[in-house]
């Protein structure tokens, strides 16, 4: 807006069209159509599935990194772990739940049309090595995050049991994919919906206790290491469940980040008493030493901002009579 | 044009007092984004380079990092020439219009302007800022570029000053050019570090545009060590030279108590959120905590914008804490005089010892105590010593801290081969080579934090070095 009350020199702002083909980014420009949307499913209320082309990160991702994307030109940038890659495609998976303003505006693109940016692949691949039985737990769209981490386990010849928990039965996704890589895919549901009723920490103090589940050995624990990714508070009982049995817990953190190259600090996180950022140092850690509490508080920092912007969104979007 | 220069003695060239640079009133200007100075008339800008004595052996171009014949400049600039002497500065600096806002002009060229003894230094700035303007709204666009092909290519990763310099450089000399851009917009600190109000992102955008005139390709998303790696441009996508310039990175913190508290940003972000992501419209998406009382930690020019820049998204006071005086302050003069006409509180000779937070985890003040300098250390400016007893509190709820960057390690710890120093910042040779031949570095990431203009230099001296590099190779 103030540009628009001091451009001297005429140039198209950023938000529009004309500024690329100003810029000579245009019509056939592989740079500017590079993100097309290849394939969109909704897979669960208010979450899609995308496969995006995006060849130069298809190609060099590895697990456990994700993307930044903007839909638009005046989108936020937003961090999402990549959940699958086709090379040969040269198209990279992702998925969304629909929560705010900009995932909104993700979501408002179809088919064919294309993301405005997409940045990647960002963080530090996931550490996989051979422990012999891993418990994969995802929570709500976590499952999106943990998804590939049971395909990568799995291939480096580990058992796999995933434990699923969501508030309620259509808030359960990926079970059939996750279940088609594990050995054992457990369901938890807040209300019984599906699955036991329960949280997923009910279900791995179960399998913990339970000795018969660990391959070719009878001694406790019968886990070897846990991968987890969802809701912070989530991640912080898992943590507290497997840190009694000293089993190897890795979470992926979520917190707010602009760049994701280490530039703003804004993903800070307190590992062991050490400052990390997620984007650079994970977003993987080690669950025995995030300072779960501090994170929780600052992903508070912008929640009135988001609520207050999708609801205006949302107030624009209703005809008004 | 003028066709007849006025003929001034130099009695006459010595008797006009400096000129003034026209801007904007501090308690307007604070209020919004558009820039502080409003540039010389043309009549003025004649008057200033009218002062100019054209010394034989002019000390001011010693003291430009891009060696610019500025009494040629300036000539043409008092005939009238403005086009002509736009032709001069661009055959040294491919980006006057940013040098010209945000070159420490005080400590280079005009530094060493002989007029320092009588009265005042020529306005070198400012005259180079004027020629720059009057280029783009007058000017002709910069001709498609007609030289002969070397036939090889080039990749410039980052689109910084120092890679923007580097690219115009190359693509002068023949080479098939692309800069990598990480970010969705190129221009780098120009972008996303230095505000609306000093640097207007037009003239970043135009020189962008100049680029690609030149033939240069951009390529934004582009993270080097992340969505490509050094070897695979060497390797597979077949560049036959690399130049680093991927610019300044982590941020760093004080590592006091309280400064993960809701409200502690570091300036990266904080402008980053800014400028870059547009924060300051309402109608963009991102977010920022728009601070009623503000504090900013560091005094050189990043903690300058970022107190400029809170008091103008609304702050109620902005104050900046630093631990030295005034005269230790690396920011520009000019920067630190436009935050003082602006309202800035300065707290000089305090330090920050702990952010103090309320029970839902927002910062609520800042405590910090007294210094007084002690000692000259390794830099030869006087250490801050702390005043025991001096504690106090500075209420506040936003707390910015600039007090530097650390090396980025993403594209550096995935260029195996790659040698760094103990700060990890990247080694080059005398010829600015890495230890990977055909790849050499400039700017922010061999350097630490500097400024534009040693980056532009940095980018200009690795363009000649690596068509030297390639010449030779054929």
């Amino acid at each position: 807006m103030f540009s628009a009350l001091w451009n001297p020199f005429g140039i198209p702002r950023t938000e529009s069209r004309e500024f690329f083909e100003f810029h000579g980014v245009a019509k056939n420009s592989v740079a500017f159509f590079m993100f097309e949307i290849i394939e969109k499913t909704e897979i669960g209320p208010n979450v899609t599935w995308y496969e995006i082309k995006a060849p130069r990160i298809a190609k060099s991702r590895q697990c456990g990194q994700f993307v930044i994307i903007r839909a638009l030109a005046h989108s936020e940038r937003i961090p999402l772990t990549i959940a699958d890659v086709n090379p040969v495609t040269g198209t990279i998976t992702i998925i969304v739940q629909t929560v705010g303003k900009s995932t909104h505006e993700m979501d408002s693109l179809k088919k064919g049309d294309s993301f405005r940016d997409v940045a990647g692949p960002l963080g530090q691949p996931s550490h996989i090595q051979k422990y012999g039985t891993v418990a994969v737990i995802g929570g709500g769209l976590g499952t999106a995050v943990v998804y590939p981490q049971a395909v990568a386990l799995r291939q480096a010849g580990n058992k796999i049991i995933s434990i699923i928990g969501a508030r309620t039965k259509e808030l359960v996704i990926l079970d059939d994919l996750l279940g088609s890589v594990s050995d054992k895919l457990i369901i938890t549901t807040d209300d019984g919906s599906s699955g036991k009723k329960g949280l997923v920490t009910d279900a791995l103090k179960e399998l913990i206790n339970s000795r018969d589940e660990k391959i070719g050995s009878t001694s406790s624990p019968s886990i070897d290491a846990v991968y987890c990714a969802g809701p912070v508070i989530m991640m912080k009982f898992v943590s507290e469940v497997t840190r009694p049995f000293n089993i190897p817990t890795i979470v992926s953190l979520n917190p707010v980040m602009v760049d994701g190259t280490g530039m703003c600090g804004g993903c800070r996180v307190t590992i062991d008493k050490q400052r990390k950022f997620a984007c650079v140092d994970g977003p993987e850690f080690d669950g025995h030493k995030v300072d779960f509490d501090e994170l929780m508080d600052r992903l508070k920092t912008y929640k009135g901002h988001e609520t207050k912007k999708y609801e205006d969104h949302k107030c624009k979007l209703t005809p008004k009579n | 044009m003028q066709t007849n220069p006025e003929k001034l003695t130099a009695k006459e060239r010595l008797a006009i007092p400096r000129q003034e640079m026209p801007q904007r009133p501090g308690d307007v200007r604070n209020k919004d984004f558009k820039e502080v100075n409003l540039g010389l008339a043309e009549q003025v800008a004649i008057r200033e380079a009218q002062r100019c004595l054209q010394c034989k052996n002019a000390k001011c171009v010693s003291g430009c990092p891009v060696g610019i014949d500025i009494p040629g400049f300036i000539k043409l600039v008092a005939e009238g020439d403005f086009l002509g002497a736009a032709e001069i500065l661009r055959s040294a600096n491919d980006l006057p219009a940013v040098t010209g806002r945000v070159c420490p002009q005080e400590i280079q060229c005009e530094a060493s302007c002989v007029r320092c003894k009588s009265d005042a230094p020529v306005a070198v700035g400012w005259l180079e800022r004027f020629v720059a303007d009057y280029q783009m709204q007058h000017g002709s666009k910069t001709a498609k570029l007609k030289v002969k092909k070397t036939g090889k290519k080039v990749a410039c990763i980052g689109s910084g000053p120092s890679g923007i310099t580097c690219a115009g450089q190359l693509a002068r000399f023949g080479y098939d050019v692309t800069i990598f851009e990480a970010f969705h917009r190129p221009g780098g600190v120009l972008i996303y570090g230095i505000p609306e109000f000093r640097m207007p992102k037009e003239i970043v955008d135009a020189e962008i545009e100049n680029l690609k005139r030149l033939g240069v390709n951009v390529e934004t998303n582009v993270i080097v060590g992340r969505t490509v790696t050094i070897p695979q441009l060497i390797n597979e996508e077949k560049f036959d030279a690399v130049f680093i310039a991927v610019g300044a990175g982590l941020p760093e913190f004080m590592d006091i108590p309280g400064e993960n508290f809701k409200g502690v940003y570091s300036a990266n972000e904080y402008l980053t959120r800014a400028n870059l992501m547009e924060a300051y419209n309402p109608e963009a998406e991102t977010p920022i905590i728009r601070g009623q009382r503000v504090c900013v930690i560091g005094g050189g020019n990043t903690a300058m914008d970022a107190v400029r820049t809170s008091k103008r998204l609304g702050a109620i006071e902005s104050t900046i804490v630093y631990r030295r005086s005034q005269a230790e302050m690396p920011a520009r003069k000019e920067e630190v005089h436009h935050a003082e006409e602006e309202n800035i509180r300065f707290e000089m000779l305090t330090a920050p010892v702990e952010v103090l937070g309320d029970d839902a985890g927002w910062v609520k003040g800042l405590k910090c105590i007294r210094m007084q300098l002690g000692e000259a250390d390794q830099s030869g400016r006087r250490r801050p010593v702390p005043i025991p007893g001096s504690e106090f509190t500075i209420d506040c709820d936003l707390v910015i801290v600039a007090i530097g960057t650390g090396a980025n390690p993403l594209l550096t710890k995935t260029t195996p081969g790659l040698k760094l120093n103990k700060w990890d910042y990247i080694e080059t040779d005398e010829n600015l080579m890495t230890s990977i031949p055909g790849v050499f570095a400039g700017g922010d990431i061999v350097r630490g934090s500097a400024t534009v203009i040693l980056a532009m230099g940095d980018g200009k001296k690795d363009a000649q070095n690596i068509h030297n590099y390639l010449s030779a190779k054929q």
